[in-house]
């Protein structure tokens, strides 16, 4: 917490390799806020996160109604598609960008098999590597929502599923109309969590593009390293990173508002 | 929520259940995809890498892959394999998960079971330094391990994930704590029990459920934590993430992805063995975390 307060007072200053004494106001910030950089990585917090949690969500309810019915074998296909939460970002970014390299990954896969013709080469393509991101990360991710839609799907009181199958409902239905409203909570906390997890997102960058083609899939924590520890900037660097820290609260402030009124209604 | 499929005509429910078992699958496949290319790339041989994709089936095993990863693969400029890497990972992650569950114990049961003034200000400031980015606390950091003379050391990257972590471990074990009747406590206080004694007599014999959960998450995490280890330590004090990242883009091993994918494999392998594990436990900390 005092760090929290320290680096939002470097923001105002004019630090650069070191941190200084002074005050510069909102000059840092309006630096920051001007640059392609900037401009670049907040577009694609924005993609990204709404792609990621988005793909993540329906992958991982998909999977837990899938899982909840009765299947065989389930305690096996729950660890399979949980183990890759065990696995690093740096695991995840490594392997991701050796098989989506159109060199010698999928693409070149394909192509060995015959259709020559066939691209897919979205990790050198300044427009879609972003994509490359979000594919990976709900990679990642999905096993994690599954579990607790499965956990949310399990709680739902069989009394109510139960009288509804009497009126005659299907399972389909049943889904739509009973199970999946009552679960309104779960939604908002899994939705809440991937898109804080997507705005802190750093790693799978590094790992997976570097940032790149050129700054094409650069997110606001490599813009907040790149400033402080690549550019020797830790006015403007600070600054970037109170600047994260704001968008996380545009999203953590209402949560936080919810959960005490559902609290304080229950 | 189950078995709401065993209705309707015979025919039709079994070609459901086939449908669901297909889709299933291809998820399964999906999931598993990655982790199988890169164990074959692992123990294809150099030749067979030149001529081909990536992906395929290896032609002849070559286990030699390992050996080379572990002892004598170039990362950056030191040709030491990923062995020190590993250690510095474990010499870093061991003992910062050991202190940051006994700390968060302990501040989860004073927070829990001893009220106090400001008690409840404490535990929303332990929240908010769950969910503040860690790049608030960078420059931070940075001046403190200057100032303390461990900087590019792995006892500075302890005490960082120590403190770091303080604050997932004392949530976790505040919100488990809460279950134990304070009548429990009060008796221990009539008999003349302290704060420590009432900790390591009564509490702590509670608490394995809840340890094994942070152990595990903490682990974990730690492990696989890369921001820090990359920004505060360098060369052969860097912890196995930073040197995997270092390896992915290094210069002249560009080609020699199959003993990257043995590197690899080796790296994610300590994180993978607790999930397979402790599973069950390792879930536990993943819902309990989320819903905070």
């Amino acid at each position: 917490m005092l760090f929290t307060l320290w680096t939002a007072w470097i923001s105002f200053t004019p630090s650069t390799l070191m941190p200084e004494n002074g005050f510069v106001g909102f000059k840092n910030y309006a630096s920051v806020m001007a640059t392609r950089n900037f401009s670049v990585a907040y577009t694609n917090v924005v993609v990204f996160g709404f792609c990621f949690v988005a793909l993540t969500t329906i992958m991982g309810l998909l999977l837990a109604i899938l899982l909840d019915q009765r299947v065989r074998g389930e305690s096996v296909l729950r660890t399979i598609f949980l183990y890759p939460m065990a696995v690093s970002f740096v695991v995840t970014g490594t392997i991701w960008s050796w098989l989506l390299n159109p060199g010698f990954g999928i693409q070149q896969l394909v192509r060995d098999l015959g259709w020559t013709e066939f691209r897919f080469d979205w990790l050198i393509d300044r427009d879609r590597a972003i994509y490359t991101l979000v594919i990976a990360a709900a990679w990642q991710a999905s096993g994690f929502a599954m579990a607790l839609f499965l956990a949310g799907l399990r709680s739902v009181d069989p009394e109510i599923v139960k009288a509804a199958q009497i009126d005659g409902a299907g399972p389909a239905r049943i889904y739509r109309r009973v199970v999946l409203p009552s679960m309104g909570p779960i939604f908002i906390a899994v939705m809440v969590i991937l898109l804080q997890n997507a705005i802190k997102t750093f790693d799978l960058v590094r790992a997976l593009t570097g940032g790149g083609p050129g700054i094409a899939t650069n997110l606001p924590a490599t813009v907040v390293y790149d400033l402080m520890f690549q550019r020797g900037q830790l006015g403007r660097g600070s600054a970037a990173a109170v600047l994260m820290l704001l968008t996380l609260a545009i999203i953590l402030i209402p949560y936080a508002l919810y959960q005490r009124f559902r609290r304080t209604r229950a | 929520m189950s078995a709401t499929l065993n209705k309707g005509p015979r025919a039709s429910a079994m070609w459901s259940r086939i449908a669901i078992y297909v889709v299933i699958l291809v998820f399964a496949a999906f999931f598993l995809a990655p982790l199988a290319v890169t164990i074959l790339t692992s123990v294809r041989s150099n030749t067979e890498m030149a001529q081909r994709s990536l992906i395929g089936w290896p032609q002849h095993l070559d286990l030699s892959n390992f050996a080379v990863a572990w002892g004598s693969f170039c990362i950056a400029e030191h040709c030491t394999g990923i062995a020190p890497y590993m250690y510095n990972s474990a010499v870093m992650a061991i003992p910062a998960t050991i202190l940051s569950t006994l700390l968060g114990a302990m501040a989860g049961y004073a927070i829990a079971l001893w009220r106090f003034r400001g008690d409840n200000i404490m535990f929303g400031l332990v929240v908010l330094g769950v969910f503040l980015p860690e790049q608030m606390r960078l420059i931070p950091w940075t001046v403190v391990l200057r100032d303390t003379g461990l900087a590019n050391s792995l006892a500075g990257l302890i005490m960082i994930h120590t403190i770091q972590g303080v604050s997932f471990t004392t949530l976790f074990c505040r919100n488990y704590y809460l279950s134990i009747p304070q009548d429990l406590m009060k008796a221990a206080r009539i008999d003349g029990a302290g704060f420590y004694r009432i900790f390591w007599r009564i509490v702590l014999p509670l608490s394995p459920p809840i340890l094994i959960v942070t152990v595990i998450w903490q682990f974990t995490g730690i492990w696989n934590e890369f921001l820090f280890g990359v920004i505060f330590t360098s060369g052969t004090q860097q912890p196995i993430t930073a040197a995997l990242v270092a390896l992915g883009s290094g210069g002249q091993n560009v080609h020699a992805y199959n003993v990257a994918a043995a590197a690899v494999l080796i790296g994610a392998f300590p994180p993978l063995l607790v999930y397979f594990l402790g599973g069950k436990y390792f879930v536990r900390g993943l819902t309990q975390g989320a819903i905070k």
